[in-house]
């Protein structure tokens, strides 16, 4: 070809400043703020934490009001949840996907811009709603009728923010989606493909089917707020249990939707580590596959004192015990890849260890909720938010941080600190522990969640708990640190950053250039 | 982006996206369409019939409604109903004759009365059992005759007998007549006309 269009060079007349970040199309930048944003979001949501552990220190009220909070526990599971956990995985897969399948870029690379600018503006809705008219919604992150029919203003604003991340997500999991079936460089068949692309796969599609369901569900809930209908408002003729079932039919495959990427970074670092290929490839992909079409049939699982024909809670009792067995299998898969290896391990593998034996724990917990009988007895209480605190923080954030520290290198050219690394996985793990674990026994013996004050026979747990969440969260100021020198420059580090490192990223240069395989590779 | 190949691609790009967001769009739609789809479900089912809870018997899931455990549907007590009056200008008789119940299971009857004359009357029932016996095993949970009755002239009224047999009733008693009879109050009737005339 003789003439150069203009498209070719795009990369080199970009706009500078503040426009090269709005307009970039390339997966590189928006990978970039897509972490950056999580990052930001998962300080905010840890700030709500905090000033919940404050409040929770002792008992009686000191801190925060009661409405205040109701607005804490709400808005610290929204955010965490659709803020920092869901776009970091999507931040990751726009940086890792191409790169790892050997594509020149995302397959939209506009439509990869509008879905990573939807979500500040959501952001700004959802935090901002702390200062509308009677503060921010205070009906639980799963914005339950007929509380949240009944909430002030800000309950419409977290709607719209819901909505708007929604579009975002889903604009978002089409893009993966398009990427990893039409966009793979020759050769990559998909049973060659990385595994973390494979649950990226898998959990765009479980985006793509369940994001609208709750795109409706709190549609419902605004016409029920604002047009008069009744579809969750008992006085009406509508059934705010239904509410549940619908929010539940999407809110348990968003599980996986936070774990199944977490699976996929895991499956990326522990043989690199453990320098040997992943065990049982095929099986983890069948694994994830089957785990994502269980994640539709055990949904009411959360409902179990609502009220459920035994029939029903014997059939989600064990659909749900049924999903420990494809998990199971991942579990034995990486430690059958560590077995015999030549393990080191450097922070990205301490991370991932980490997260193995931290996740297994809040996995065997979830066993135990699963039991319709035990969990009439723990539903509410502490130990559920033990719980799902050891699958999404134990589990998710770990894992982000695994591949953080696994990719610094790929993204910055400079190898992380491997002290200051060490450093924060130890206090992260242990501070962890110390916050989470005697959650267990305060809800074995009966402490409800989202309540500000409790019986004095909790006190010492409680204020052990608080102690374990501020050195938890001074920890993540560490992250800061690792990143920030990780930036400013440090040790070189070479394409293949970790000794016996697989796959297409490690082979373009660190950090990787503006634009990487334009010319697709071939694959063997 | 301009060779043919990736023009190839590029539509088969943009077919898959199209279809992707279509089955986003269906799942938008899905969402709503559970509400229908979830009180079709109960409907069948009989999960959830809080408004018709006699619509339990038939449903597939009764066996979930709360069961009465006290009733012995090993026997069948044959209830008679028998109503009389005493000096008394009121028509007065039993819905139904008689019912046959198992000990233990709420039963449900009315009796019929009419005041035939133009004036107010106030009037008291008092049952009485045959046998003699069953009356200590016949427990009234609602009944008329717990009251007085003022009825205003030509009044007709339904009322009502909610029962149950004790399941203790002896094995040899299988009928058991349930007879009421109307007594005029006269003193409260003329009370409460002279109040009338007074005010």
């Amino acid at each position: 070809m003789a003439a150069v269009t203009p498209d070719q060079l795009h990369g080199h007349h970009a706009p500078r400043g503040v426009m090269r970040w709005l307009t970039t199309t390339n997966h590189k930048d928006i990978g970039t703020m897509y972490m950056i944003f999580s990052f930001i979001m998962f300080l905010s949501g840890g700030v709500l934490a905090l000033t919940i552990r404050a409040e929770l220190f002792k008992p009686g009220l000191q801190v925060v009001q009661p409405e205040f909070f109701n607005q804490l526990t709400t808005m610290h599971g929204l955010i965490m949840v659709f803020g920092a956990i869901m776009p970091a995985f999507v931040g990751f897969a726009n940086w890792m996907i191409p790169l790892m399948i050997g594509a020149s870029d995302m397959a939209f690379a506009r439509m990869n811009n509008w879905s990573f600018w939807l979500l500040p503006p959501a952001a700004i809705l959802l935090i901002g709603s702390f200062f509308a008219p009677g503060g921010a919604t205070a009906a639980g992150w799963t914005l339950y009728a007929p509380l949240s029919v009944q909430m002030g203003m800000g309950m419409d604003l977290a709607i719209f923010a819901i909505h708007i991340m929604g579009v975002s997500s889903i604009m978002g999991a089409i893009n993966i989606v398009v990427t990893v079936l039409n966009m793979r460089a020759p050769g990559m068949t998909m049973m060659k493909m990385p595994l973390f692309c494979w649950t990226w796969l898998i959990t765009a599609y479980l985006l793509i089917a369940v994001m609208p369901v709750l795109a409706g569900a709190v549609t419902m809930i605004l016409a029920d707020r604002h047009f008069g209908t009744s579809f969750f408002n008992a006085a009406g003729g509508g059934d705010p249990v239904m509410y549940q079932h619908i929010f539940w039919f999407f809110g348990h495959p968003e599980v996986y939707i936070m774990i199944l990427p977490a699976f996929g970074i895991v499956s990326q670092i522990i043989p690199t580590f453990s320098r040997k290929p992943l065990f049982g490839y095929a099986s983890m992909v069948y694994a994830t596959a089957s785990i994502a079409i269980l994640s539709f049939a055990v949904w009411a699982h959360h409902m179990f004192a609502t009220g459920m024909p035994a029939a029903g809670q014997l059939f989600f009792m064990y659909a749900t015990m049924l999903i420990a067995v494809p998990t199971g299998v991942k579990v034995f898969n990486w430690i059958a890849t560590m077995w015999r290896g030549s393990l080191s391990f450097e922070p990205p593998m301490l991370w991932a260890t980490g997260f193995i034996f931290v996740f297994t724990m809040g996995g065997f917990t979830g066993l135990i909720c699963a039991i319709a009988p035990i969990d009439i007895q723990v539903q509410d209480t502490y130990y559920v938010v033990a719980h799902f605190h050891y699958v999404l923080v134990a589990g998710s954030l770990f894992a982000l941080f695994a591949g953080a520290y696994y990719w610094l290198p790929k993204w910055t050219g400079h190898m992380p600190s491997e002290f200051l690394g060490k450093l924060h996985f130890w206090c992260s793990l242990v501070f962890f522990n110390i916050t989470f674990f005697p959650m267990h026994f305060l809800g074995l013996a009966g402490m409800p969640r989202r309540i500000p004050d409790y019986a004095l026979q909790f006190a010492d747990f409680n204020a052990l708990a608080s102690v374990g969440a501020f050195g938890f969260g001074l920890s993540q100021l560490i992250f800061i640190v690792v990143v920030v020198k990780c930036i400013r420059g440090g040790e070189r580090a070479a394409a293949r950053s970790w000794e016996s490192a697989e796959g297409l990223e490690w082979t373009v240069p660190s950090p990787a250039p503006y634009h990487t395989f334009e010319e697709a590779p071939v694959v063997r | 982006m301009n060779s043919p190949v990736d023009n190839g691609l590029a539509s088969d790009n943009r077919r898959l996206l199209l279809r992707l967001a279509l089955s986003a769009l269906v799942m938008f739609g899905f969402g709503f369409l559970l509400v229908p789809f979830y009180e079709k479900i109960c409907e069948a089912t009989g999960i959830n019939n809080v408004l018709r809870p006699e619509a339990e018997a038939g449903a597939r899931f009764a066996a979930d409604a709360p069961l009465n455990s006290q009733v012995d549907a090993s026997r069948s007590i044959l209830v008679q109903f028998d109503a009389n009056l005493h000096d008394l200008p009121w028509r007065f008789q039993p819905v139904q004759r008689s019912v046959s119940v198992h000990p233990g299971q709420l039963v449900h009857v009315e009796y019929e009365v009419t005041n035939t004359r133009a004036e107010p009357i106030t009037g008291q029932a008092v049952p009485s059992y045959g046998p003699q016996l069953a009356g200590q095993y016949f427990r009234k949970l609602d009944c008329f005759c717990f009251a007085q009755q003022t009825l205003a002239p030509g009044e007709r009224r339904i009322m009502p007998v909610v029962f149950v047999v004790d399941p203790a009733l002896p094995s040899d008693v299988n009928t058991i007549t349930l007879s009421y009879t109307f007594f005029e109050l006269k003193g409260r009737s003329a009370a409460s006309s002279a109040g009338g005339r007074a005010s």
